[in-house]
């Protein structure tokens, strides 16, 4: 009875290009002509904007003429620029990230490592009670008017004012180390999740519904067979977005909690003694640790998406 | 057919079949009513329906595009409440036949789970009502078998076509083997050969197991091939314009469609759906 298995015709592979060539063909041009275009611009800005600290550098130094070659040449090499330019912020990078052993209080990766350990904890604990909340919110009709006003208006509350309030009243509670750190990055991560999970724990369409119904499944049986796969995408899309807020709640936290080092001890640091390249390299490292983070919740979605069959 | 000798193994064997008459009725319906409160005013979906459907009976109901098919078929399975008159399924309300897991229903749209695989998306009623593992994997590979869709079992749905899909869900309802099937135009999405033949599959089906069933179509050929009563009904209101009794043998086969007899009854149903069309306005 069978035959219809064996005789149907299977769509065959289409013959796939190679990496590199798939990459070029696909995003990599774009992204180089705009990164090109980025540090073009970057360096322009960073001639104009030390322009005056260098005509002042030269007076100083008694230096009555120079050329426009000596001064662009200046304005990019200074100690303590307005805006550095992209050359200095990569040897930086590299002097504290490579030359530096990651054990040393100068090196980034030291630094890295304390706040992406405040970060996945917070990380963590916001995703878990952001899922704990979207599951009340969808089973408890009275609870969405009453908590959704009050998880709306946390995020409103602008963490930069919340953040120092909520490190120090912790500290006082004897809570120190990496707890308020995550505690602001689970306050930050929580939101996104709570409102994906929402929509995702509400998506499935009224006849997957009725199909449950037909079975008298129990409440239960269809948030776990019913309910929960299909939020999955939804799961994963805030979850993309609740890591990224972490890393930044973490790194507020680090400008009250300074003490502890991590990326926001050394943007504060470097303010506080003019340390602009320095500002900008940790800049630098806290972005690529937020897209090394989204990278890691992108690869857990496509398997797990792959698996459960959604994407083709 | 080794599939419809292992049907006959696990359901009621033909000497205990039901016959269509003389027991209590599975769907019993008085004045039933249904008006759909819209934004546009009230939608008089089902009204006055007066139908009593027996054990093993085979019933379609055939009728144009919006005369309440659907909506009957949902209330019998108290996917919708009725708003007046009264309806038992299996001697109790609907809800609690519900509740006892009295029917299987096939609906107008395949309604996979995108996320399961096929046989676990035919395992699915069997997740939920407790069977073993053992007992699922047999069930899920003999209704896959059934229609026809051995060999798919570990595809997922978008990986099949609109018909294959459909087979599954109707394997899908198949795997619990419930006595009452409500079927919403199952064939609708297949070609002319495929549903031929799973038609021929069906009524054998219902000849081997006894099951009762409800079966919506738009196809004549089809209502009067499958029934022992075709119920012809007329939208707006919706309402039951004729009955016509279909009393061929149980184990007819496609060749009675070039008999008389069959014509004279398509000729029948056509002229119901002709005259409950004239009532349109
Ligand atoms: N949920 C609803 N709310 C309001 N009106 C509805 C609803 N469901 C159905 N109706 C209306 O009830 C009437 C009967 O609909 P029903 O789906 O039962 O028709 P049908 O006979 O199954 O049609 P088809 O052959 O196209 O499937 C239609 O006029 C439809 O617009
Ligand atoms: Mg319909």
């Amino acid at each position: 009875m069978s035959t219809e298995a064996a005789s149907l015709p299977r769509a065959a592979a289409p013959p796939r290009p190679g990496v590199w060539a798939g990459l070029w063909e696909g995003h990599a041009l774009p992204v180089v002509v705009v990164s090109l275009l980025i540090v073009a611009l970057w360096y322009v800005g960073a001639v104009a904007m030390n322009a005056d600290l260098q005509r002042s550098a030269f007076e100083n130094a008694g230096q009555k003429t120079w050329t426009t070659a000596e001064l662009v040449a200046g304005t990019l090499a200074q100690e303590r620029p307005r805006l550095p330019a992209p050359h200095q912020v990569a040897e930086e990078l590299w002097k504290t990230v490579v030359d530096t052993a990651p054990t040393s209080k100068r090196s980034l990766v030291y630094h890295a490592g304390i706040t992406l350990s405040a970060t996945v904890l917070g990380f963590l604990f916001g995703s878990v009670l952001g899922i704990l909340l979207a599951v009340l919110i969808v089973h408890v009709r009275s609870l969405e008017r009453s908590l959704m006003p009050w998880i709306v208006a946390s995020q409103t509350i602008p963490i930069v004012a919340l953040a120092p309030m909520i490190v120090i009243i912790l500290n006082q509670l004897d809570v120190t180390g990496v707890v308020p750190k995550a505690a602001i990055a689970a306050y930050l991560s929580f939101f996104p999740v709570t409102v994906g999970m929402v929509k995702g724990l509400r998506s499935p369409d009224p006849l997957q519904l009725d199909l449950m119904r037909t079975y008298s499944a129990s409440r239960l049986q269809t948030f776990l067979a019913l309910r929960v796969p299909s939020s999955v995408p939804f799961l994963f899309a805030s979850l993309k977005v609740g890591v990224a807020a972490a890393l930044v709640g973490t790194v507020v936290a680090e400008l009250t909690q300074s003490a502890d080092g991590g990326f926001g001890a050394r943007l504060l640091a470097g303010s506080y003694y003019g340390q602009t390249v320095q500002i900008w390299a940790a800049l630098f490292a806290a972005a690529l640790c937020a897209c090394l983070l989204i990278a890691v919740v992108a690869f857990a979605d496509r398997i797990v998406l792959r698996r459960m069959g959604y994407t083709r | 057919m080794p599939e419809l000798v292992e049907a006959r193994m696990t359901t009621t064997p033909p000497q205990a079949r039901p016959e269509a008459s003389g027991r209590a009725p599975v769907i019993s319906a008085r004045d039933l009513s249904l008006t759909y409160e819209t934004a546009d005013g009230p939608v008089h979906a089902l009204s006055h329906i007066d139908l009593d459907i027996r054990p093993g009976e085979f019933v379609s109901l055939i009728g144009p595009s919006g005369c309440g098919k659907t909506t009957l078929l949902r209330v019998i399975a108290d996917l919708e409440t009725a708003t007046g008159g009264e309806i038992t399924v299996n001697g109790v309300s609907p809800h609690d036949a519900r509740l006892k897991r009295s029917y299987g229903y096939v609906f107008q749209a395949p309604a996979l789970y995108p996320w399961r695989t096929i046989a676990r998306n035919v395992a699915l009623p069997l997740e939920i009502m407790g069977f073993s593992k053992a007992e699922r994997e047999e069930r899920v590979g003999r209704n896959l078998d059934l229609v026809n869709l051995k060999g798919f079992e570990r595809k997922f749905p978008w990986q099949l076509s609109g018909g294959m899909q459909q087979r599954a869900s109707i394997a899908r309802a198949l795997s619990f083997d419930p006595d009452l099937l409500l079927m919403d135009e199952p064939f609708g999405a297949l070609d002319e050969i495929v549903r031929d033949k799973l038609n021929e599959q069906l009524l054998r089906l219902w000849d081997v197991t006894g099951k009762t069933v409800v079966f919506v179509t738009h196809s004549i050929p089809e209502a009067v091939f499958l029934s022992t009563r075709i119920v012809v009904m007329s939208p707006r209101p919706g309402r039951i314009h004729d009955i016509i009794p279909c009393d061929f043998p149980r184990d007819r086969t496609l060749e009675i469609r070039e008999t008389q007899g069959f014509i004279d009854i398509a000729n029948r149903v056509r002229h119901g759906l002709r005259e409950g069309h004239s009532y349109v306005d």
